[in-house]
């Protein structure tokens, strides 16, 4: 395996972006992340990224996305439609296989023009669920009341998780829901999709973010203190909700074994909890403990721009371990109704 | 700054969208409109409902034929669930409050996705008994279950209302299911600028700092460098056409006009990109490449694509080649 780092990081979220189309939100954010990497764009080998054509209402995101990179002379790149965490996957892949040297991965999507939580209906299955139109977050319910009743845990537990978003979401620039609430506040909510309140259930947010990474010695000549990928790995559960038990995160166990994840300490863990119960059920997969800190940007629930909340993680992760606050962390990005697909990142720094 | 521009956007399939669903969910659909529910023995034993063509453990083929089908309920087993209070307009099946649930019917090992229709929130808890209530008109659809009901101790559930087939009534085959998104979508700085330009009978483009090409219509960026075009720029009305087409399908869209007619591409003059658009007042064997042409604008002048009618030929020289040969 060869060694690939995070060499730059650079995200953009507002609760609603009047003013901008996706492309113009995007320009920014791309040539920021490009600039801090120390490599110039046409250097850049590879470039990959995630996006949803549902969240515009029109298809081929991706290629008036491609706008903002500037692709001439043309490029190496790709796209999935999917959390920009799975194109940074794809691009460490591509550094991988020995062909480029580095890549730029970048997620871009505004969820305030449509109705994220009917158009998410969507990715169900078409013949049996699409039909009936549960919402995203009615789906997201069901699994919390199986968590609770699976797990024995209780609404207070989730209203704390909510309420830490919210308070950690305070020293973070791009958190658009924050504030000093505590687990009480969240409690004299009424509850909005029963047993979740509206606290437990990520914003809506307009967003957009970038990663550069690099291999061994370009990483090492360009970026001070690197944020090493030492593992990474995403696994799938059935389509059908009813196949699965919901109550636990199967996929999520086997990628953090898979990713190394109980190889050494976690200092810090960034996770793409959309719901408080996922929080909970996510950490219990990754096997962390106390000494790990949970979210320190408050997380999904104080800032989630789709199709980049998972690859925020990873920067969030590796900003931290570059700056020297974090030795090692995970990242954790997820995709499909209910947890379906779950990616685990362990990154770390020279030590 | 001038105001954002936001508009409505529908994404719609009139009619539904269509699909085919295969024999084996085909299967179970032609249940559902007989009033039974049918699930598949999987090879360990699991009654899996709905079933799928595919074991979703081992991804084992799942035959759409054999003794491994069986029937399940009606009655059923709330698993989880969570309550709807504002039901969704034209798309939910019920119009008052109701709960989705997970309900794994009797006699099977998995669990189907459904709404329950009870009085309140206080109606249902995991573990509640629930049986279906049957559309009396049936298709083979999911929703041929309009909602299953609370099943009290000892009650029978209702039966599901005669399917008379009709006059040789096959197998279901394929479902239709709306599907409708609506947006309020921005337009961004940059397209603004462009519509409120075709309102005062202007093309409005941009070019980035960094380059002096000029990009009519532009999105906000110059696509070979992706640096914004943050510095406006008036184009002109008229420009040359770089290739054509000639139209011979009736019918394209409400906007076309009768065939045969030519769309075009044009090097506006000021501009260094291609720019769309219908040609008139030449006879189409008279249209070629290099030929000049001007706008004709509309007598009202909107924000939009409707205030440029047409382009027209011009009457000036043709223009050579070389002015248009990157553009191509």
């Amino acid at each position: 395996m060869r060694d690939v780092a995070v060499i730059s990081f650079v995200q953009s979220a507002v609760a609603r972006d009047f003013e901008h189309n996706e492309v113009e939100m995007l320009v920014p954010t791309l040539h920021a992340a490009i600039a801090e990497s120390g490599i110039a764009k046409n250097d850049l080998g590879f470039v990959c990224s995630g996006s949803l054509d549902y969240l515009q209402g029109g298809p081929f995101a991706f290629v008036s996305g491609l706008d903002a990179v500037g692709c001439w002379p043309p490029m190496r790149e790709s796209h999935v439609e999917m959390d920009s965490a799975w194109a940074l996957y794809e691009a460490w892949v591509a550094i991988q296989t020995g062909e480029v040297d580095s890549a730029l991965v970048y997620g871009f999507g505004k969820s305030s023009p449509g109705d994220l939580h009917e158009m998410m209906t969507l990715q169900y299955d078409p013949y049996y669920v699409a039909p009936l139109w549960p919402s995203m977050v009615d789906v997201a319910a069901l699994q919390a009341r199986a968590y609770l009743e699976a797990s024995g845990r209780d609404e207070e537990e989730f209203a704390e998780v909510a309420a830490r978003a919210q308070r950690n979401g305070r020293s973070n620039p791009y958190a658009v829901r924050a504030g000093d609430v505590s687990a009480k506040d969240v409690l004299a909510q009424p509850r909005t999709h029963d047993p979740l309140r509206d606290a437990d259930i990520a914003p809506i947010t307009d967003g957009t973010a970038a990663v550069v990474l690099a291999a061994g010695d370009l990483a090492r000549s360009v970026c001070e203190r690197p944020a090493w990928i030492r593992g990474i790995e995403h696994r799938i559960e059935a389509h059908g909700l009813g196949v699965r038990d919901l109550a636990t995160s199967e996929s999520t166990k086997l990628a953090a074994t898979a990713a190394g994840v109980a190889n050494g300490r976690v200092d810090i863990a960034e996770l793409h909890a959309q719901f408080s119960h996922e929080e909970l059920m996510l950490a219990e997969a990754l096997g962390l403990n106390g000494s790990t800190t949970i979210n320190p940007s408050g997380g999904p629930l104080a800032s989630n721009p789709v199709m980049s909340a998972g690859l925020i993680r990873i920067g969030e992760v590796a900003r931290r371990i570059t700056s020297g606050d974090a030795q090692r962390g995970v990242a954790h990005a997820t995709s499909g109704p209910c947890l379906q697909q779950n990616l685990v990142c362990v990154l770390e720094g020279d030590s | 700054m001038a105001e954002p521009l936001v508009e409505p956007h529908v994404l719609d399939y009139p009619g539904g969208y269509t699909r085919s669903v295969g024999p084996v969910i085909g299967r179970f659909l032609t249940g559902l409109r007989d009033g039974r529910i049918e699930a598949v023995r999987l090879a360990d034993g699991r009654v899996l409902v709905p079933p799928t063509e595919y074991d979703p453990s081992t991804s084992a083929p799942v035959a759409a034929d054999g003794a491994h089908w069986i029937e399940v309920g009606p009655r059923g087993t709330v698993q989880t669930f969570t309550w709807v209070a504002q039901p969704r307009a034209g798309k939910h099946g019920l119009t008052k409050p109701f709960a989705f649930a997970l309900i794994r019917p009797d006699g099977a090992d998995t669990a189907l996705l459904h709404m329950v229709d009870c009085a309140s929130a206080d109606g249902i808890r995991v573990g509640s008994r629930v049986a279906p209530r049957w559309r009396a008109e049936r298709t083979g659809h999911i929703t041929d279950i309009e909602a299953w009901i609370p099943l009290g101790d000892g009650e029978e559930p209702e039966p599901a209302p005669l399917h008379v087939p009709a006059e040789e009534e096959q197998p279901v085959t394929g479902i239709t299911s709306p599907s409708r998104l609506e947006y309020r979508l921005t337009a961004g700085q940059a397209t603004a600028r462009y519509l409120e330009g075709l309102g005062e009978g202007k093309i409005i483009g941009g070019r980035a700092p960094s380059s002096s090409d000029v990009y009519a219509a532009s999105r906000g960026t110059d696509p070979i460098t992706g640096d914004a075009t943050s510095i406006e720029v008036e184009v002109q009305d008229s420009g040359v056409i770089t290739t054509f087409c000639v139209v011979n399908i009736p019918g394209l869209s409400e906007l076309a006009p009768e065939v045969p007619f030519v769309s075009a591409q044009i090097l506006l003059d000021g501009a260094n990109n291609t720019f769309f658009g219908l040609i008139r007042g030449a006879d189409v064997d008279e249209v070629h490449m290099g030929m000049r042409v001007k706008a004709k604008w509309a007598d009202e002048l909107k924000p939009d694509h409707t205030s440029i009618l047409w382009w027209e030929p011009s009457g000036e020289p043709d223009e050579e080649y070389d002015r248009y040969k990157d553009y191509l």
